[in-house]
């Protein structure tokens, strides 16, 4: 994972020529409400940084965090269910692939109907957004376990809950981690979206709120925060992931 | 202990078939035969002859349709956990170090982990493995993985060892090499061994008793005794008595495999 230097250097350059093109255009265009450049951006970010930092930052880390963990939560164990149960696979595993031909962004509003302006309806875009790839990896993770060492594991006298946490929970874990890496990118758009349409705070609620003031800087700026957010997360789990899977690297 | 290592008395065996109404082709009829304790047997046949449902059999994986097996005269409900069963591919988990991947019979069996990591430190210089117990499997040469997978079926603490094709996936002077140090170890452990390979040679130089698959559903094994004392170097099987055996059993074996 630890690159040499010049491994950077293309993507280094790609999006400095991004953002250098971007303020030139943004300067000859010369209308900020409609496309701010990022010095301009930039700026307001500073300006703004009290009330994005100690009000809308923690109000969306509170609605990405809950998430997740519930998401979590209810992936995991479904996905252990379905692991033990026949039955529960046949029964969940279909209704969940088709879960996601439904477009949950479009969800939202019926959310905010039930929940109103509070904590869960946010949550709960996050959750239904979140909720699919953690289920369906560690799922997948569950059963790629090696038939050839569960064998072996039974001939040594192992039980099946012995099977289960020393074969199938370890080979579950890269797949696992897999499905977070994606869960916690989809979580931090999951709460911006949910935020526009019902909301007293958050981030997404404060970009929604810019646009109506035409102040294009202030619609920027806490996307900016937004995507930080998104890139620490998956950082964190990668960092988890290097932590817990050691053996990995050796491989 | 004069009760054979190893039994089968009128086993008869055939898989469950996924269709109802629909008969797996038999695969043993009406078998016997036995193996007996401290004794060295190896069982060749060609590929797709049972060889690997009779270990099934053995360690517990499968149950016979009809008639028993017997360990060390003994008739067990369940066999699982009561042989040492050593897999084809070293079968490591990636995920644990060399000490971890050795310790896991005693930890199935509720050893204390130190006293465990004791009984696996004792052994390793024994394994040619000393100062590798901290390493992963992926770190390791294939013979060495090999090792640590027979050190782990020396520590199911079982007195009969089946190894299917142990050394098939290694390079030839590699597998001499194993072959030789396995002898070492058995007569150094006096465990029964069953060895499965499809290696004439292997089998002549290893055992005591060679057990030829020859027909299908196999209803007796062909037993042939290996006239060569112990211990044994690598040019006992250059013996004429024992060139003579080997051409023997691989036209036996060429007959069955030829269309």
């Amino acid at each position: 994972m630890i690159k040499k230097g010049k491994d950077y250097i293309a993507p280094t350059l790609l999006v400095t020529a991004f953002f250098v093109a971007w303020e030139l255009i943004a300067r000859f265009i010369g209308i900020a409400f409609i496309l701010p450049s990022p010095t301009q951006v930039a700026i307001k970010l500073w300006n703004l940084k009290e009330i994005l930092f100690f009000a809308h930052l923690p109000a969306t880390l509170l609605v990405i965090l809950t998430g997740l963990f519930l998401s979590i939560m209810l992936g995991v164990g479904l996905a252990v269910w379905m692991n033990v149960s026949k039955t529960a696979e046949k029964a969940f595993y279909p209704i969940i692939i088709s879960s996601q031909t439904i477009p949950i962004i479009a969800l939202a509003p019926i959310f905010v109907l039930w929940f109103g302006y509070t904590l869960w309806s946010k949550v709960a875009v996050t959750l239904l957004i979140t909720f699919f790839p953690i289920t369906v990896n560690t799922f997948d993770g569950l059963r790629s376990s090696s038939k050839e060492i569960r064998e072996l594991l039974l001939t040594m006298g192992a039980s099946k809950r012995e099977i289960f946490f020393k074969l199938q929970v370890p080979s579950a874990l890269p797949h696992f981690y897999s499905g977070l890496k994606v869960a916690v990118t989809l979580s931090v758009i999951g709460a911006a979206i949910a935020e526009w349409l019902g909301a007293q705070a958050g981030l997404g609620y404060f970009s929604r709120r810019m646009m109506t003031q035409f102040d294009g800087a202030g619609v920027f700026a806490p996307i900016v925060l937004l995507s930080v957010v998104g890139i620490l997360l998956f950082l964190m789990v990668v960092l988890l992931e290097k932590i817990t899977l050691k053996w990995r690297k050796t491989q | 202990m004069n009760n054979p290592a190893l039994q089968f008395r009128n086993v008869s065996f055939r898989y469950k078939s996924d269709m109802e109404n629909a008969l797996e082709p038999s695969l043993l009829n009406g078998l016997s035969f036995h193996v007996n304790p401290g004794e060295f047997v190896s069982i060749i046949g060609p590929s797709g002859s049972g060889k690997s449902t009779l270990f099934k059999l053995i360690t517990g994986l499968e149950q016979p349709n009809s008639g028993g097996i017997l360990l060390n005269g003994q008739h067990y409900e369940n066999r699982l956990g009561r042989v040492g069963y050593m897999p084809q591919q070293d079968l490591l988990m990636p995920w644990r170090t060399v000490m971890n991947n050795a310790v896991l019979p005693l930890e199935l069996k509720g050893v204390k982990k130190r006293d465990a990591h004791q009984q696996v430190l004792d052994l390793l210089e024994e394994f040619g493995l000393e100062g590798v117990e901290d390493k992963y499997p992926s770190e390791l040469s294939g013979g060495m993985r090999q090792r640590v997978s027979f050190l782990r079926t020396v520590l199911s603490g079982s007195n009969v060892f089946l190894l299917d094709e142990p050394f098939s996936a290694l390079d030839a002077i590699t597998r001499m090499n194993m072959q030789e140090w396995l002898l070492e170890q058995w007569e150094k452990w006096k465990t029964t061994v069953l060895f499965i390979t499809h290696d004439v040679e292997e089998a002549l130089f290893l055992s005591d008793r060679v057990f030829v698959f020859t027909e299908t559903p196999v209803q007796k094994l062909e037993e042939v005794d290996v006239p060569l004392n112990r211990p044994r170097d690598l040019h006992a099987i250059h013996h004429p008595e024992v060139i003579k055996l080997k051409e023997q059993l691989m036209e036996q074996l060429r007959l069955q495999v030829s269309p």
